[in-house]
């Protein structure tokens, strides 16, 4: 039985190595496509290429970049040290715009959290090989945008201290949190979003930590390294449970991200204020988080990808894979946006219907009018493949949806808080200058961790690039051979 | 690399070979030759070395499934303790076991157990950590993490014969066959 898999795998990549000749793997199909990764690789080389990115020292554009981000977290922390000495006050809250910045931010870091999982486990389960290369990073950014996500609500509390309040447990106050709140539900779902991204991040690693441990020269390396892969030794039987324990993550991971950004939208849908209280919510909520999330991803592994020489693996292939999930997803969010409006006129409730008019001709047009630029007209680039190909013009349609995800959470927060029910109580919202230090400050936590961990860590996964080199794939031939063949 | 007659106790002999394809060989044939304890080592995952070691079924998702269960209980066990019995508050005039409220938090709690499960019962599975293994004291072991296979067959095998073993495992054309020691 096992030498029938072998020889039906055989003759798949033989297949594919004659595919190979003509210039690169592809799938028996119709479309011409690049290649999921360059020819001529092996596992030799494919350790060798991405642990020499941890293991051959820091170049030398690192400590610039480093520098500037962590630059960027201190005045996250300056900013908080004022917030926890002043209170909210600092803030531009108020009657009766109070979400503001922290929930706008909030919203906007969990949603591009939500890419990395989508990569790593819903395209895992339906086996889209192209996301080898990129699924690693995508947990990675999935961690350190949650981390920056999970702040916000402990911070808008204005006792931060008092922050495990939330958690059900015995005290001597005699009070337990309420449950049929979404707030509540919120803690459950960012909580348990955090610790299983966590893990299914580590896990995946372990066989990489392995492998630096193995290939590393330092002492302090190999210990650190050594302890944190536990003592891998690469046994089928390791792989075989690794396996089975990476699918079951996937399969579990596939409903908990879809449910994160579900009652995160909750958090609005629930309540009845116009612009909130609709059904679309969690599947436009959904959408528009694969779509900031696949943005935020190109945004950082394109720079990254040309500073590491990494252009063998993550190739025209992902950009163009890339782009087209945006511009579905980017279709799923403009038709929500279509929708809204449809509901507020269709309602033809006069507070749905003002909420309408009010973000057209409001005092948050322009706001508005940006947003449908950024997240509407923008990524209908995306159709052409000369876009999606193209370093430059992805990265800029990227920046575009960056902006346009954070102005869709100004638009649905404050836009739709400012103008209450009664005209007596309307105001205006703008974040003051400690509202945009701790915004600008978690961009710059996010980018410090992220930097950190293209340094230490293997930013490809290496143990799943080696299963994609025609050797594992059952082809014989020695290295040389593969190499040479498709050499023009 | 084989030659340290240093007197250690012998924990098996080590086959290298260069590709998956002699690997999956050698240990089928080791396995119908009536070896039973041992193990092969590759840089990614094979299914096929799997079925060779004649180790088909792992408990994993089993467990996985009585965390799920475990989990899903205890989230709803807790709502329902908390605001029907602990803490009863007229919300909106909703009955005290407004069940359908319960459902998101219950259904992350299940996530949460299961996936706990999973990594820590992989981890119990594989014996993981294990701060110290005679593998790692042969040098060339550690190109098992990067292109080269590996077929371990350990002295505690009631057939291993210090020199019997070392010649079937050379005539299964492996580049390197060396003793590892404890």
């Amino acid at each position: 039985m096992a030498g029938r898999d072998l020889e039906a795998r055989t003759a798949v990549a033989e297949h594919e190595e004659s595919l190979l000749e003509k210039g690169g793997y592809h799938r028996p199909g119709i479309i011409e496509r690049a290649p999921v990764l360059a020819p001529g690789h092996t596992a030799g080389s494919v350790t060798d290429k991405i642990s020499s990115v941890v293991l051959s020292g820091t170049p030398r554009w690192f400590y610039p970049a480093f520098g500037l981000s962590f630059t960027l977290m201190m005045v996250l922390f300056a900013s908080m040290g004022k917030l926890f000495w002043e209170g909210t006050g600092i803030w531009g809250v108020n009657q009766p715009v109070g979400w503001g910045f922290d929930i706008i931010n909030f919203v906007w870091w969990i949603g591009i959290g939500h890419a990395g999982t989508l990569i790593s486990a819903i395209l895992l389960l339906l086996r889209q090989e192209w996301r080898t290369s990129i699924n690693r990073f995508a947990e990675a950014m999935t961690i350190f945008a949650v981390a920056c996500a999970g702040m916000f609500p402990l911070i808008h509390t204005g006792r931060p201290w008092l922050a495990y309040w939330l958690l059900p447990y015995p005290n001597t106050m005699g009070m337990w949190p309420q449950f049929r709140s979404p707030l509540i539900w919120d803690v459950f779902a960012v909580s348990t979003y955090a610790t299983v991204s966590l893990l299914f991040w580590f896990v995946g690693m372990i066989p990489d930590l392995a492998t630096l441990r193995d290939r590393s020269t330092k002492r302090i390396a190999k210990v650190l390294y050594g302890m944190a892969a536990m003592g891998w030794r690469n046994s089928a039987k390791h792989w075989h449970e690794h396996e089975v324990a990476s699918l079951l993550l996937a399969g579990l991971a596939t409903p908990l991200v879809l449910s994160v950004h579900t009652i995160v939208s909750f958090d609005f849908a629930v309540g009845i204020i116009p612009g909130w209280h609709a059904t679309i919510f969690p599947p436009y909520f959904v959408a528009g988080a694969i779509y900031a999330g696949f943005a935020m991803v190109l945004t950082c592994t394109l720079p990254l990808r040309r500073a590491f020489g990494l252009h063998d693996f993550i190739t025209d292939r992902h950009l163009d894979n890339m782009g087209k999930v945006m511009l579905a997803t980017g279709l799923i969010v403009a038709y929500g946006y279509g929708i809204e409006a449809f509901t507020a006129w269709y309602s033809a409730n006069q507070y749905e219907t003002f909420m309408m008019w009010n973000r057209l001709f409001g005092p948050y047009r322009f706001h508005y009018y940006a947003l449908l630029l950024c997240n509407v007209i923008a990524p209908q680039a995306l159709w052409w493949r000369s876009v999606r190909v193209s370093p430059v013009g992805v990265w800029t349609v990227c920046m575009f949806i960056n902006v346009g995800m954070w102005l869709e959470r100004f638009i649905i927060i404050p836009a739709s808080l400012h103008r209450d029910f009664l005209p007596s109580s309307w105001g205006i919202y703008h974040g003051s200058i400690w509202d945009w230090g701790i915004f600008v400050g978690t961009i710059g936590l996010f980018l410090t961790l992220l930097f950190l961990f293209v340094r230490f860590m293997p930013m490809i996964s290496i143990f799943e690039m080696r299963t994609l080199v025609p050797e594992a794939r059952g082809v014989e031939s020695s290295p040389g051979a593969v190499a040479g063949s498709v050499e023009p | 690399m084989s030659s340290q007659d240093s007197g250690g106790r012998l924990y098996g002999l080590m086959a290298e070979f260069e590709t998956p394809g002699a690997l999956i060989a050698a240990t089928e044939k080791s396995r119908q030759a009536g070896y039973r304890k041992m193990d092969a080592y590759a840089p990614y995952p094979i299914e096929e070395l799997v079925h060779a070691l004649g180790h088909h079924h792992s408990k994993l998702p089993m467990m996985v499934l009585g965390g799920g269960i475990i989990g899903c209980l205890a989230g709803l066990g807790l709502q329902v303790y908390v605001n029907a019995l602990a803490y009863p508050l007229n919300i909106g005039g909703k009955p005290v076991l407004s069940w359908p409220a319960f459902v998101p938090v219950t259904f992350e709690m299940t996530i949460l157990f299961a996936s706990l499960t999973a990594v820590l019962g992989m981890l119990a599975l594989n014996g993981l950590p294990t701060p110290y293994h005679p593998v790692f004291n042969l040098p060339r072991f550690s190109a098992a993490s990067r292109d080269r296979y590996f077929l371990c067959i350990e002295a505690t095998d009631p057939r291993f014969h210090a020199e019997g073993t070392r010649q079937f495992l050379e005539s299964q054309g492996p580049t390197e066959v060396s003793e590892v020691e404890y």
